[in-house]
């Protein structure tokens, strides 16, 4: 599939924007787990994460007591597909007391105006 | 227009099916073409044969084999989320198939608008 869509050449931009935290509801990891196949497509992929989806990339998650699958660890390896465009929301963000230093990964803060501007330039958003 | 449509929320309880349903069924009366239908997180739950509602309600399952039979619509369910969630090739219902993710991303770079239908 993935060498059908490369030969027909087609490159969109594809927004991933998450907004729930990761454990309470699947949409987190199921968004992931999109996002890991979407690699294989050869696409022009990027990250939002608003609203409390920036709990997402927030390090030292420990799920033990919970019983959920800590799959944080995942958005570590998304630089391994060349995929490295990820963006937190600054409002959500200080709204929440955290700061850059909290993510588990490199992100770009950008505001909810400038994050506006780029979703206007993607082709497809995919929200969670 | 080709659409893409993803829906996101089982039925009954999210009205995401049900207005998914109703935006299909419009835009192939305008003459537009429906790309796929994906369902996906609680949304391969549209996709059960068991469901059995009452008599005077809406059958959200039968309404999309049928309008799948109508238009030949590719009903196409993630493999991973309907797994997960007890939706399997033998409760499946008539005109559903079961796949990969990559049909979604294939959904997106085919269709001229992706439109999602969930929370």
């Amino acid at each position: 599939m993935s060498e059908e869509m490369s030969e027909s050449g087609v490159v969109k931009k594809f927004m991933y924007v998450n907004r729930k935290a990761p454990h309470g509801t699947i949409y987190a990891q199921e968004s992931l787990e999109v996002v890991l196949v979407a690699a294989a497509f050869d696409q022009d992929v990027s990250l939002a994460f608003i609203d409390d989806g920036v709990y997402q990339v927030v390090k030292g998650q420990d799920t033990k007591s919970v019983s959920m699958k800590n799959f944080s660890s995942t958005y570590r390896a998304l630089d391994d597909y060349d995929i490295n465009k990820l963006y937190v929301q600054k409002e959500s963000m200080d709204a929440r007391g955290l700061t850059e230093k909290d993510f588990l990964v490199p992100v770009e803060i950008k505001t909810a105006a400038e994050l506006a501007a780029l979703m206007g330039q993607q082709d497809v958003l995919l929200s969670f | 227009m080709k659409f893409g449509i993803l829906i996101n929320e089982g039925p009954y309880t999210h009205q995401a099916s049900d207005t998914a349903y109703q935006f299909v069924k419009a835009a192939l009366a305008k003459g537009h073409q429906i790309h796929r239908v994906f369902f996906y997180n609680d949304g391969v739950n549209n996709a059960t044969k068991l469901t059995d509602p009452p008599q005077d309600d809406r059958n959200v399952v039968n309404r999309w084999s049928e309008l799948s039979k109508e238009h030949k619509l590719d009903l196409v369910v993630c493999v991973a989320a309907a797994l997960r969630r007890g939706i399997r090739e033998d409760n499946l219902a008539v005109g559903f198939r079961i796949s990969g993710l990559g049909q979604l991303i294939e959904t997106g770079i085919q269709a001229d608008r992706l439109v999602t239908f969930g929370d």
